[in-house]
């Protein structure tokens, strides 16, 4: 079943990208969506029918083929089973077949194309050969697999973005794009390297065994010595950081929306940049080892959430707010798995997979909706004119800005899972994460409605034609909106258990053996009180995580004992996010409800400030200037002066002025006269006597 | 003793015998209008040979007191002559018939320096050496100016005469240099007196005349001014012939010579030979350039063809000799193919062979010009095709041998050379608009143009048993 749950997607990726001419385009499209409707049910039935304790330490393999034998490097191309892996198999493929539903409706006449253009094919083709690379990426059993569906996701990404290749904007994204993610791939590349050769292997089960050898290992790169641990985990973190756009190598996401919204949806919100998510957690093992490198990342994650919140508030393009939006929540993400609460990573991966593709396909069907206008400027008013997409953006908006019961466990997605965080981050004892997410938190709740109310409140602005025509979007728009908003509503209360329960639910969840804290045990009524993960349970259970690295899909060290004080903060902390949602909330409704003309005198008024955000804190500008100008001036240096003038022109020199001088010497002594040719014969013999006698021959 | 003497000779005989039956039987009965039908039975004479001489017995037997040998080595290049043969036979023989050239004399000449050529790689003595080398050249001088109403092709067998006798004489001269100073003809006592002791300057110098003589015959520089005069003059297939089945003969004969009466020099003409190797690589490469005639450009191909296979002989390995069989087999096998397309270029019924008359010949002929791309391809040795490996492996005997300088020199050569095999497949599909050619539809021809090319396709994947049997000849030869 695992092996059709995979190449589905590939072979509706084939039969779509090459079959549409003889298929047609219709049936070659419905064909492949079809493929990844059924990859999704294959999922969602793998992942609640796995049971990680009926395998030995939490997963199963899949063995395809024997791929890489060289020298000590023995690899197969495996499929491994567990819950991080189930877990990213249901968010991409119903994110997915989503989208592919979606796309029938969005992309139809494309006003990029002229009519009679074939372009929905190959469209269904990157988006499917996209999911395949993405299962690869996370069913991987060994880096370099995992590397395979890596640059599989990069290459469909470079793709889709580039989608609009007519557009040079496009173009140049796509670019962008790419060689921000080489940056990142590199860090991932050494660090692979660097786990081949300190232990050999690149399979997981071996580098997660040799963990702790790696923590007591010392390793020379560059100027130092390093602790290995910290060393590769910080490799690995800068390849996650190029595909998860964290700060530095962010600077691709927002560009990225150039490519169409499905796409911006699928994977630059639900599935691709959450890679980076599930390699830091996917290496649990090692990161437990790595404080330094963990710590990193716990504060490089707050500063990503906060620095994307602050861009987001300016920004007037719908799908770039999202973008930065995206960038801000697996900041998120990060400093949960950099604290060590990796199933809280996960959790918040897992409902941010819905409301954001739903939000993205919200934004999708308004700009469907106001014919490919994506300036909030001149929206304004839709509310009544497309009430579905309203709705589906409401309950979005309702979920990434975490309204719920505060203390309790009723409230969107959202609300569950980004309080996780930040009860983790506290727990984690990152003061600097914790601060820094709540504050996102409200600019976050600040921005999200700020769309709410630009795009959907108030009067209508902009070009009068366009807001006369515009329409709700057609039902294949429609269904994916209505299905992920289940999702966005349910998926945080119905797996808060599993993902931020107790010790033994989460344990039992990713399969990670746990035991009764040996102290205090009311150890005869161990039987009864299994089943009862309610708050009641709270205080009476004991129990402690007691795997060894690689014993289930994650590893909690016996010291980590996050899980516990997490739910053990203060009151204050648990409400806080709430709080700062609340704050968000009522300064947009001020700012864009009551007072419509504050923003626009507060922009005025604080120039430089607002400048400063609005350029995104002139990333672009500095890269610009520090890496793009000298790298394209030494670029042209090597292609003039290295390229042209040297090795062309010593060969063109070669080709077109000494070979022809030997050319022409040639045909001269090409006389045509026998004596000629006698002459030369005996020129020859004597030359070969005279050197007989003088060289080697006379010894 | 002489029966047994006979057995081993016998196809040489056979192929003999039938000739001058029928140049005895043509000349009192039908002249001129059987040739036709010699050309099929001598070709059909050859190919029984061939096959009787590749299934026949194994291991080495010699004759006449050594002046002749039979070894595996002979029997691999006389195939090797005998299918070449053969085939230029039966190529030719349309295009000379509608031209009037199809004189009876032409099979008869043919087999009867085939015959000669047998005799080159099976000799023993410096005696049988030069008895079976003249026995190639006369025939082989007279069928080059066959075309007796032409200026050039009387030119063409005029020069090469009397450069042929030039030769003749050099490799006489070396021949009595080697006798006096050696004191014997045969291969095996002037192997014999150079194991004792070291090699006298006058072995030497009788050496290096032998080999300017044998040089002279496989068209290396600097003896190879005759080639483009004599392949332009020629009648088309007769420079087919030209290209195939001497080449082999010659280089048969090289190797023999050299490894047989001189095994224990190598040193000494090793360094010879790669300056040969050197120069012809060169010289055909860049001379070629300059050629707008696909005859001439064939004859400078020719060349530096020569030069990659004596490559291989200037190694002095048993591997280097594999690596000359193999590329000779390969390079026959090319020529043949485009031997065939050269003889299908007619415009009005008048050969044509500027290479510019092929401007876009693609688009009117796609088939023919596919093959005649791999061909061209695989002569300039560009990877998938098996012209590649053939100087692959020559370069490898070279560099094994310690001529890394040499196996270097050889891959720029080759780099020079592809540029005018490129050239032609430039015109075929990128050239300008010009009259078209007829279009030629002799199956004979287009069979062997195919044939050649899917050889030059197929024979990547096991060279069709040749590697092996090469490397049995290389063994029975040097040892």
């Amino acid at each position: 079943m695992e092996t059709i749950l995979l190449f589905t997607p590939l072979v509706g990726a084939l039969v779509c990208g090459f079959g549409h001419k003889i298929l047609g385009e219709k049936v070659a499209t419905v064909f492949a969506t079809a493929l990844l409707f059924l990859t999704a049910a294959l999922s969602w039935i793998v992942f609640l029918t796995f049971d990680p304790s009926a395998h030995e330490n939490g997963y199963y393999t899949v063995e395809i083929l024997r791929w890489i034998q060289s020298g000590s490097l023995d690899t197969s191309w495996q499929f491994r089973v567990d819950r991080l892996t189930a877990i990213m198999l249901i968010v991409i493929t119903s994110v997915s077949s989503l989208v592919h539903l979606y796309s029938f409706g969005y992309m139809d006449h494309d006003p990029q194309w002229k009519d009679g253009e074939s372009y929905k094919p190959r469209f269904f083709a990157y988006l499917s050969f996209f999911t395949f690379a993405m299962l690869m990426l996370v069913t991987a059993d060994n880096l370099v697999q995992m590397f395979f569906g890596w640059e599989g996701v990069g290459v469909a990404s470079y793709l889709l973005i580039g989608f609009y290749y007519r557009k040079p904007s496009a173009g140049a994204a796509a670019m962008k794009a790419f060689i921000v993610n080489r940056v990142g791939d590199f860090g991932f590349a050494l660090g692979i390297f660097a786990l081949f050769f300190l232990t050999g292997s690149i399979n997981f089960d071996d580098i997660f065994a040799a963990t702790p050898m790696l923590a007591e290992t010392q390793l020379g790169f560059l100027w130092t010595e390093w602790n290995a641990a910290n060393l590769i985990a910080f490799l690995l973190f800068v390849g996650a950081m190029g595909k998860s756009a964290q700060l530095i190598l962010h600077t691709w996401l927002p560009d990225a929306m150039e490519g169409p919204t499905p796409v911006s949806a699928l994977i630059h919100a639900a599935t691709m940049v959450t890679a980076g998510v599930f390699l830091v957690c996917r290496m649990s093992p090692l990161m437990e080892v790595a404080p330094e490198a963990t710590a990193f990342i716990t504060v490089l994650g707050a500063t990503t959430a906060f620095f994307a919140a602050t861009v987001g508030l300016v920004q007037t393009d719908i799908k770039r707010v999202i973008a930065y939006s995206t960038c801000s929540q697996l900041g998120y993400m990060f400093v949960a798995a950099g604290v060590g609460m990796y199933s809280a990573a996960m959790f918040h991966l897992f409902t941010h997979a819905f409301f954001k593709a739903m939000l993205f396909l919200g934004a999708g069907s308004v700009i469907h909706a106001m014919h490919h206008e994506q300036d909030m400027m001149n929206y304004g008013g839709l509310r009544k004119k497309i009430p579905y997409t309203f709705w589906a953006m409401m309950i979005g908006t309702l979920a990434i800005t975490g309204v719920g019961i505060p203390l309790t466990h009723i409230g969107f997605a959202g609300f569950l899972s980004k309080d996780a965080i930040i009860e983790s981050a506290y727990a984690g004892g990152s003061m600097y994460g914790f601060w820094m997410l709540v504050i996102a938190a409200a600019m976050t709740s600040f921005y999200s409605w700020r769309l709410i109310f630009l795009t959907f409140y108030g009067k209508p602005r902009g070009d009068k034609h366009t807001h006369d025509h515009a329409h709700e979007s057609p039902m294949v728009m429609l269904v994916p909106l209505g299905v992920l908003a289940l999702g966005a509503v349910f998926s945080g209360m119905v797996w808060y258990n599993s993902f931020f329960g107790h010790t033994d639910t989460v344990g039992k969840f990713y399969g990670i053996p746990y035991a009764e804290a040996s102290a205090e045990t009311h150890g005869d009524d161990h039987g009864a009180a299994k089943d009862d993960h309610g708050e009641a349970a709270k205080g009476e259970h004991h129990y402690a995580f007691a795997g060894e690295p690689g014993q289930g899909a994650l590893y909690i060290a016996p010291d980590n004992t996050l899980l516990d004080d997490a739910h053990a903060v203060n009151k204050w902390v648990k409400v806080s996010p709430f709080i700062a949602m609340v704050l968000g909330l009522s300064l947009a409704i001020w700012f864009y409800i009551v007072n419509p003309s504050l923003p626009g005198r507060l922009a005025q008024t604080h120039q430089p400030l607002y400048q400063f955000l609005k350029n995104k804190w002139y990333f672009d500008e500095l890269y610009n200037y520090v890496f793009v100008k000298p790298a394209l001036a030494l670029g042209r240096f090597f292609w003039k002066r290295g390229d042209g003038s040297t090795i062309d022109g010593a060969l063109n020199g070669l080709a077109m002025g000494i070979i022809p001088f030997f050319t022409r010497l040639a045909g001269r002594a090409q006389s045509g006269y026998i004596f000629t040719y006698a002459f030369w014969m005996v020129l020859g013999i004597a030359a070969l006597v005279t050197w007989m006698s003088i060289g080697g021959g006379a010894h | 003793m002489i029966p047994a003497d006979l057995t081993v000779i016998l196809p040489e005989i056979v192929l003999a015998l039938s000739a001058m039956a029928a140049l005895l039987g043509a000349v009192y009965t039908g002249k001129d209008k059987l040739a036709s039908a010699l050309v099929w039975l001598i070709a059909g004479l050859m190919l029984v040979l061939a096959i009787w001489i590749g299934t026949g017995s194994d291991g080495s037997r010699s004759a006449f007191n050594g002046m002749f040998i039979d070894d595996g080595f002979a029997r691999f290049a006389k195939v090797a002559i005998l299918l070449s043969a053969a085939a230029v036979l039966v190529m030719g023989q349309d295009y000379m018939s509608r031209r009037g050239m199809l004189r009876f004399e032409y099979p008869i000449l043919v087999a009867l320096s085939a015959v000669g050529m047998m005799v080159m790689v099976s000799a023993g003595n410096l005696m049988s050496l030069y008895m079976g080398l003249e026995l190639q050249s006369l025939a082989l001088y007279v069928v080059a100016s066959l075309r007796r109403d032409s200026v050039k092709s009387t030119e063409a067998g005029l020069k090469y005469f009397v450069l042929g006798a030039l030769s003749s004489g050099l490799l006489l001269y070396g021949a009595s240099l080697v006798y006096g100073f050696a004191g014997t003809t045969d291969f095996a006592g002037i192997y014999a007196v150079a194991q004792h002791g070291e090699v006298s300057v006058g072995l030497l110098f009788g050496l290096v005349f032998l080999i300017s003589g044998m040089a002279f015959k496989v068209s290396a520089v600097p003896f190879h001014m005759w080639t483009p005069d004599v392949y332009e003059g020629a009648p088309t297939p007769v420079t087919a012939f030209f290209a195939s089945a001497p080449k082999v003969a010659a280089m048969g004969l090289f190797a023999r010579v050299m490894h047989d009466a001189f095994g224990h020099a190598v040193e000494d003409w090793s360094q010879v030979v790669a300056l040969l190797s050197l120069l012809s690589m060169f010289v055909g490469a860049v001379a070629a350039i300059g050629q707008r005639d696909i005859k001439r450009l064939m004859a400078y191909s020719s060349i530096a063809h020569m030069g990659y296979a004596l490559m291989g002989l200037a190694a002095g390995t048993a591997y280097g000799v594999q690596a000359l069989l193999v590329y000779l087999a390969i390079y026959v096998s090319m020529n043949i193919g485009t031997f065939a397309f050269i003889l299908m270029l007619e415009k009005d019924g008048k050969p044509i062979t500027d290479i510019r008359a092929l401007n876009l010949y693609a688009r009117r002929e796609p088939g023919k010009a596919l093959a005649m791309l791999i061909l061209l391809f695989s002569l300039a040795g560009v990877p998938p095709m098996l012209g590649f490996f053939g100087k692959l492996y020559v370069l490898n005997a070279a560099y094994d041998a310690g001529l890394a300088w040499l196996a270097i020199a050889g891959v720029i050569a080759s780099v020079i050379g592809a540029f005018y095999y490129l050239r032609i497949v430039y015109y075929m599909y990128f050239g300008e608009e010009g009259e078209e050619l007829d279009s030629n539809r002799s199956p004979i021809l287009w069979g062997f143009l195919m044939a050649s090319a899917a050889v030059m396709l197929l024979g990547i994947i096991n060279m069709f048993g040749v590697e092996g049997a090469a490397a049995a000849a290389s063994v029975a030869l040097v040892n």
